[in-house]
């Protein structure tokens, strides 16, 4: 039973990589959450492909025990948040579930794109933000100058923001002082009818779905029947615990408690994300806010390798929904790849996170199309259809416009490359807005920027364009009308689907010739010349040609040793089975990703 | 792809040969390694040849009695490195074993370095009728380079050494597309082979095998063969020799007609065949197998009293009838009508061979009419399954047997 005033509940959040999971790692460290066999750097990042990349993914929650000096104990729960911006969904649920956070900012780098869309997201959450400068033992740090940066932004005085290294734990002795200190006791009613808040889920093989769950008012008992208020289930808690950060079964959590629960429910489809579970005996009269339902930016068609595969796919992606919230697809067929799915990804990131973890915890084999924005297209009978993929654009007889969505870009730069990043911007069709001065040398550029030109090599140009100085974040914006047509890839003559793709009337050409270059590079020569033609409507705009090979042929049958070489052709033949028939044209796998790969040649 | 002028064997000609029965003879020793070479040889191991030959004879006395044979062929390594009176003991062995059919043909392979007049003597009164030399090419900087050690000069001595001794039957394996050739000089080397008038030539293309020094230098940056360049000299030694009146009747082998290698031909009609020494492979009773590969193991294992088989591989059944294609496919006459060529045709994978002109139904048989796509026809052969009802056929047989 613990008292609400001794409770803190709070996020760590801030842009990419300013040391949001060592600061964990330290917080662990000093309420003795984790011994110290168990320790190792960014501890909270559990997934290989999180630990692979060095960057988290997925929210992850803990509660820690915190003696204060005067003897007095707390409960801190902490949610580590992911800090790339396609994952800026993950950040809204976890905050919804804290009264505040700690904005973190790397002592270098200073105030960044993410670290100012979180601050906002933070303050607009009406939560307590404590802006905390992180790596402050490097040689570049300046402290100082990202004070005022953070001052400007979210106000407060400069000697306010804490110093710390999450690396060397300097000063985080303090910042939980200041945690302690500032950051307001949850204020729920312990009284009032039950009120949890599920904030994120997963499917457990053995326990079924496991909920995370954050209580507002009342208590959640273990053996409660409890009403899940947006589905309208009911269901039993088998078992409430909480996460420290292994699991600990609990009796009870109590209002301003975070926890997890169990009811045994295996059936997938029946939790829902953001949904408010109440006490069925006494229900509530208000559910929770719960979620905006994120939106996905980018298509995909998700085709297993093996058509055998389909139903494991729609299991897996089901599974996978549990604990990715954002993810929605619906069937598609595609004549090159049979039976898939159009997969919405909320950008590039998520969706090659997305595809792995499908392959990696569900083993499977994927190949992904070509990635699209979501288009749409008004009808000549005035009707409207929203265009996810280019093979479903209706013929140019049966349509009149077609628009595209527009995101608002903020890009927070040193203002020495305010002059190549308006070039970028505008080859990428995009339109300038505001600018305005963080400090004399950090300038926040404000564009509307169509989602398409953004979404793909975008970023990296930026990158590359201001060594790696500049950040970006954005948000969905208005559809606009646009010159847009379907640039087609022919392989042997035949349309594949896969390879087609929705691009400005003035980058058609580009589109064609980079995709017809590559694809040459990419499809094997086979026993005939295979022509490969991009084509609006039934006109070629480039060509090439995969020449036919000539000599495939074991020089020799030596002495008789003819097992060897059935040996060595059956492999060969498996190798080739993991080639896609396209007509009578094999297609290796990876020429259906070759569209995804970042452009140097545009 | 052009073809030669010249008859080829008829189908009925080339799957007499199933009847036959051969014996292949490994000889491991050669004087160096070639560093493109991956045969089972070993060089600088003189002192053993007396042990080695002595294993050889006891597995042929420990192989079952079979029939006389028609071919015999003594391949290595470099059987005319050794001591010719020790491959005419095992010559004998086999003929007072299994016995030798009336003009049964016995090939010896042989190294221009090691053909002098004597030699080329004492293998024909051995009993030996065929010579095949190593020839590789008539460009010296070739030669050079595929680590031979021999000059052109030396093909044509040791090839008139060959027919002073008697030999009326004389072939010689060429290497083409080594990357320091060049067309002119293929070009060559095939006039002047053809100069010497060989009963039957092999062309076969460089080829960079897995574990050989050659790949190594591949691997660090030596230029590798490139196949179009080798398709290129194919298609010369196509149009030369078949002017010269050699004609092609498998992938990589011309000769004149009348000439084609027996042994050859009853390995590609999927005949018999035994087999002796390190590494080598025989086909009888519908089993593939094939002895220890290393030498030194090969004899320990004899020297037990053990026969010395390391693998095998049973061709019945479906297995046989798509064995029967992946042999016969190489032979420029195809092979026979049966359920594995309807099978091939009846599947996409067939059609689209078909419509690439990579194979075609002549004269009833299946033939590969772009040889250098060979491969292409087997992987598709391979992955072929047998018709609906085979398999009871199939049971039926057994129980009957
Ligand atoms: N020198 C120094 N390096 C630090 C400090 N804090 C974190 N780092 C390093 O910064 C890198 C990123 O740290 P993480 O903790 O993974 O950053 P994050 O904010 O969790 O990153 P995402 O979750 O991907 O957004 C790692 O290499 C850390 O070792 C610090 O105080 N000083
Ligand atoms: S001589 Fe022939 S068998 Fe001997 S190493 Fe050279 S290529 Fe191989
Ligand atoms: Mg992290």
């Amino acid at each position: 039973m613990t008292n609400q005033a001794r409770i803190r509940n709070f996020s760590i959040i801030a842009h990419i990589d300013h040391g949001k999971s060592t600061l964990a790692d330290r917080l662990l460290e000093l309420t003795g959450a984790v011994d110290a066999r168990d320790m190792r750097e960014q501890v909270l990042d559990t997934m290989d492909l999180e630990r692979e990349r060095g960057i988290t993914i997925k929210a992850q929650t803990v509660r820690l025990t915190h003696r204060a000096e005067d003897g007095e104990e707390f409960v801190l729960n902490l949610i580590d948040t992911p800090g790339h911006v396609d994952f800026s969904y993950e950040v809204s649920r976890s905050l919804a579930a804290c009264e505040g956070a700690l904005l973190l900012v790397d002592a270098a780098q200073g105030v960044q794109a993410q670290t100012l869309a979180n601050a906002y997201l933070a303050v607009e959450a009406g939560l307590e933000v404590i802006p905390v400068i992180n790596k402050i033992d490097l040689i570049a740090a300046d402290p100082d100058r990202v004070a005022t940066e953070i001052t400007n932004v979210i106000g407060g005085s400069a000697e306010e923001v804490v110093r710390i290294s999450a690396k060397t734990g300097e000063g985080v002795d303090a910042l939980l002082r200041r945690v302690v200190d500032l950051i307001p006791p949850p204020s729920g009613d312990p009284q009032s009818p039950l009120r949890a808040l599920v904030f994120d889920s997963y499917y457990d093989a053995y326990r079924g779905v496991v909920c995370y769950v954050r209580v507002v008012d009342g208590r959640l008992r273990s053996g409660f029947k409890l009403e899940f208020m947006a589905t309208g289930e009911t269901h039993d808690a088998a078992e409430v615990g909480v996460l420290t950060p292994a699991a600990k079964p609990v009796n009870v959590l109590e209002a301003g408690e975070v926890g997890y629960l169990i009811t045994g429910v295996k059936e997938i489809d029946r939790i829902k994300v953001g949904d408010t579970l109440t006490d069925a005996a006494s229900p509530a009269l208000q559910a929770l806010a719960g979620y905006a339902e994120p939106k996905p930016m980018v298509f995909s068609g998700l085709f297993p390798t093996d058509g055998d595969d389909f139903e494991r796919l729609r299991e897996a992606l089901e599974k996978l929904r549990l604990n990715d919230g954002s993810l929605m697809w619906e069937p598609e067929t595609s004549r090159a790849l049979g039976f898939g799915f159009r997969v919405g990804f909320l950008g590039l990131l998520h969706m090659e996170i997305v595809r792995e973890r499908l392959e990696r915890e569900y083993d499977l084999d994927l190949v992904a199309t070509a990635p699209s924005v979501a288009y749409r297209v008004t009808m000549t009978d005035g009707s409207i259809r929203e265009i996810k993929s280019p093979q479903d654009l209706p013929d140019p007889g049966s349509r009149g416009d077609i628009s595209e969505p527009y995101v608002r870009a903020m890009i927070l730069t040193p203002s020495d490359y305010v002059g190549p990043i308006m070039e970028l911007v505008t080859a990428k069709r995009g339109e300038m807005g505001n600018m305005s001065y963080l400090s004399p040398e950090r300038v926040e550029l404000d564009y509307r920027i169509p989602l398409s030109e953004i979404v793909f090599d975008f970023f990296d140009l930026l990158k590359s364009r201001t060594k790696g100085y500049a950040s970006l974040d954005y948000e969905p914006d208005e559809y606009r009308t646009a010159d847009l047509v379907k640039v087609d890839i022919l392989l042997n003559g035949q349309p594949v689907d896969a390879f087609s793709a929705i691009v400005h009337r003035d980058k058609a050409n580009d589109y064609g010739t980079k995709m017809t270059g590559r694809l040459r590079g990419l499809i094997p020569r086979q026993m005939f010349d295979v022509p490969i033609q991009a084509a609006i409507g039934g006109r070629v705009i480039s060509r090439e040609t995969v020449k036919a090979k000539r000599k495939d042929v074991i020089a020799k049958c030596y002495g008789g040793d003819v097992t060897r070489k059935k040996k060595l052709l059956t492999k060969q033949k498996e190798g080739k089975k993991r080639m896609k028939m396209v007509g009578s044209v094999e297609v290796p796998q990876e020429a259906f990703v070759a569209a995804l790969r970042v452009d140097d040649d545009l | 792809m052009m073809t030669s002028d010249v008859r080829h064997l008829s189908g009925a000609e080339v799957d007499r040969h199933v009847e036959d029965a051969a014996a292949y003879v490994h000889i491991p020793f050669c004087s160096a390694v070639c560093p493109y070479c991956d045969f089972a040889v070993v060089a600088g191991a003189d002192d053993r040849i007396g042990r080695y030959v002595d294993a050889v004879l006891a597995e042929i006395a420990m192989s079952p009695r079979w029939r006389p044979l028609d071919s015999v062929y003594f391949g290595g390594g470099t059987p005319s490195h050794v001591d010719p009176a020790h491959l005419r003991r095992i010559l004998d062995a086999l003929a007072s074993h299994h016995g030798l059919a009336n003009g049964s043909e016995v090939t010896v392979e042989a190294n221009p370095e090691d053909f002098g007049p004597q030699r080329a003597s004492e293998l024909f009164s051995a009993g030996f009728n065929r010579v095949s030399f190593g020839a590789q090419s008539f460009d010296d900087a070739v030669l050079a380079r595929l680590g031979r050690r021999h000059d052109a000069g030396d093909i044509e001595v040791s090839l008139a050494n060959a027919r002073s001794a008697g030999f009326q039957n004389a072939s010689m394996d060429l290497i083409f597309g080594t990357p320091v050739e060049r067309n002119e000089s293929w070009m060559a080397t095939l006039r002047r082979a053809v100069a010497l008038e060989p009963d039957h030539i092999s062309c076969y293309a460089l080829t960079v095998e897995p574990g050989t020094p050659l790949h190594r230098d591949v691997k660090a940056g030596a230029p590798a063969p490139d196949p179009d360049t080798q398709a290129d000299r194919y298609e010369m030694a196509e149009r030369i020799l078949g002017e010269a009146g050699l004609g092609r009747y498998e992938v990589s082998n011309w000769s004149r007609p009348g000439r084609e290698c027996r042994y050859n031909l009853t390995v590609w009609a999927q005949g018999e065949y035994e087999a002796y020494g390190n590494g080598a492979h025989r086909f009888v009773d519908g089993v593939r197998s094939h002895n220890i590969r290393r030498m030194d193991a090969y004899i320990d294992r004899i020297e037990q009293g053990v026969r010395p088989i390391s693998g095998s591989e049973l061709v019945r059944g479906w297995d046989g009838e798509i064995d029967r294609l992946f042999v016969g496919l190489r032979r420029s006459a195809g092979v026979r009508p049966g359920p594995g060529v309807d099978a091939l045709l009846g599947t996409r994978g067939g059609g689209v061979l078909r419509h690439a002109g990579v194979i075609d139904v002549l004269e009833g048989r299946l033939v590969v009419t772009r040889p250098l796509l060979t491969d292409e026809v087997h992987r598709q052969v391979l992955d072929l399954s047998p018709p609906q009802g085979w398999v009871e056929a199939l049971e039926r047989d057994n129980l009957s047997d």
